[in-house]
């Protein structure tokens, strides 16, 4: 017992990855390779998607669309996966990258939410006549739109950050109830928006579309690592600043 | 399960000697579905189609303003401080203020509904739907209520904000309480599945209430 006591647990390599001096430290480095990625990945997925793929059979040049609206619909989702991850961090580990986290995918989420809304009703205007119907999908993904604005509302509201982390992620757990609502809408209710055409069985794509949506999709998760890592850098960037400057007031009365 | 009692005595002696909160939620549900005519013009047809939908909308609106006060006056007076340390589990305190909160203000608005059955002119069947539809849709709204107003007690100005947190998590309720309400094919499953909801919520969310009360306090 009195052993166990003595020696301090070797922290692995995750909890070393993750404290925040650390992660500053790496993610200094990782912003401009990703950057770089990403932004080939872009190129390449662009170029497929507008000259690499063929027009559809049905829809014809406005399938082009997809390129852009599953991998935002799909982040969007994903996104709010992160935070989940993230909340269960918050009031499991009380990990301080846990908040940060959250805190930095709200509005990254809510952007994505806000593209796979615009792009499907730029897309459905051609191909079903209209902007906007009261489908499963289309009504269940504005409500995680609807969510992740409530989300960050609640972030703004609190003065303090760690309380705030705290209160969020009690949001998050129970807002997660509508993620699987808007994941499996195509197949309770069999209405307009088509079932998925992309599982991890399978895909019911062409080859040929399939690869651009793909690399698209690789694109826009990149897209989303590196937005995340910066916007996590400059909240912890503004917490310090917060400290410093409160430190230096708590000096200039002494 | 005394103790239980004892909040939900205390909270309703509460609300019931403290003044005329009561009276100003169903006031308040009242008027909404008065004004609708005003808004639509008095078409009798066109209001008994959308009737239920008007009787739901009232009852969100009341539900939503009403949430405030749920933990306000705890926090404030510090007997929320006193609940977190009491013998009994905070998430037991909360299902007790869950229970006297759906008294206070579900019931009233229950009661109220078949005057807004005559001011919209629904038949007496239809007005039954419209208050099994909120029998069994008020808990689950009476559950995310109080999610909400556990995240915001401890921000002063919750008032806002808290109905903007749960209104898209309570709109599975809507939909199905005016499925009920409206009657037609579905409305049995609707009941169901509406029955179900509501009894998830209110199991699960004292648990999710209290953790929020917690960590708010820390």
């Amino acid at each position: 017992m009195t052993d166990l006591a003595a020696q301090p647990k070797e922290p692995n390599w995750l909890s070393r990855l993750a404290h925040p001096g650390a992660f500053m430290g790496w993610s200094r480095l990782a912003v401009l390779p990703l950057a770089v990625v990403t932004a080939l990945l872009f190129a390449l997925g662009l170029w497929f998607a507008f000259y690499g793929s063929p027009p559809d059979y049905q829809m014809g040049e406005t399938v082009r669309i997809m390129y852009i609206h599953v991998p935002n619909a799909i982040l969007s989702e994903g996104v709010y996966g992160v935070m989940f991850l993230a909340a269960l961090g918050t009031l499991v580990w009380r990990h301080p990258l846990a908040d940060v986290t959250q805190r930095a995918a709200a509005p990254l989420g809510a952007a994505f939410t806000a593209l796979a809304l615009y792009s499907g009703s730029l897309w459905g205007r051609p191909t079903w006549g209209t902007f906007w119907e009261w489908d499963g999908r289309m009504t269940s993904t504005l409500i995680l739109f609807f969510i992740y604005l409530a989300i960050i509302a609640l972030w703004r509201a609190f003065d303090d950050p760690g309380r705030a982390a705290r209160v969020v992620s009690v949001v998050t757990l129970v807002g997660a109830l509508d993620i699987p609502v808007v994941k499996f809408s195509v197949d309770w209710w069999n209405t307009l928006h088509q079932p998925a055409s992309l599982t991890l069985g399978g895909s019911k794509l062409a080859p040929e579309m399939l690869t651009p949506l793909l690399v698209m999709l690789l694109a826009f998760s990149m897209l989303f690592v590196l937005l995340l890592l910066v916007s996590m850098r400059s909240e912890i960037l503004r917490r310090r600043a917060e400290t410093m400057s409160r430190q230096a007031a708590a000096g200039s009365e002494a | 399960m005394s103790a239980l009692l004892a909040i939900i005595g205390r909270d309703l002696k509460l609300a019931l000697r403290g003044g005329a909160d009561v009276l100003t939620l169903v006031l308040f549900f009242v008027m909404v579905a008065a004004v609708m005519p005003f808004a639509i013009g008095p078409d009798r047809p066109l209001l008994q189609k959308l009737g239920p939908g008007i009787v739901w909308i009232a009852a969100f609106l009341s539900m939503l303003l009403g949430l405030d006060r749920l933990f306000r006056d705890d926090e404030a007076d510090g007997s929320l401080v006193l609940f977190r340390h009491a013998a009994i589990p905070l998430e037991a305190v909360v299902l007790g203020k869950m229970v006297a909160h759906w008294l206070l203000t579900a019931l009233p608005l229950l009661v109220a509904s078949p005057l807004l059955a005559v001011l919209l002119s629904m038949d007496p069947n239809g007005w039954g739907r419209a208050a099994l539809s909120l029998l069994l849709g008020t808990p689950a709204l009476t559950a995310f209520a109080t999610i909400g107003a556990a995240v915001t007690v401890s921000l002063r100005r919750g008032g806002l904000l808290a109905p903007v947190l749960i209104l898209p998590l309570a709109i599975p309720v809507l939909i199905f309480g005016v499925a009920i309400a409206a009657g037609g094919d579905g409305s049995g499953a609707a009941t169901l599945v509406l029955a179900a909801i509501s009894l998830v919520c209110v199991a699960f969310c004292p648990f999710a209430a209290a953790l929020a009360l917690r960590v708010s306090g820390e």
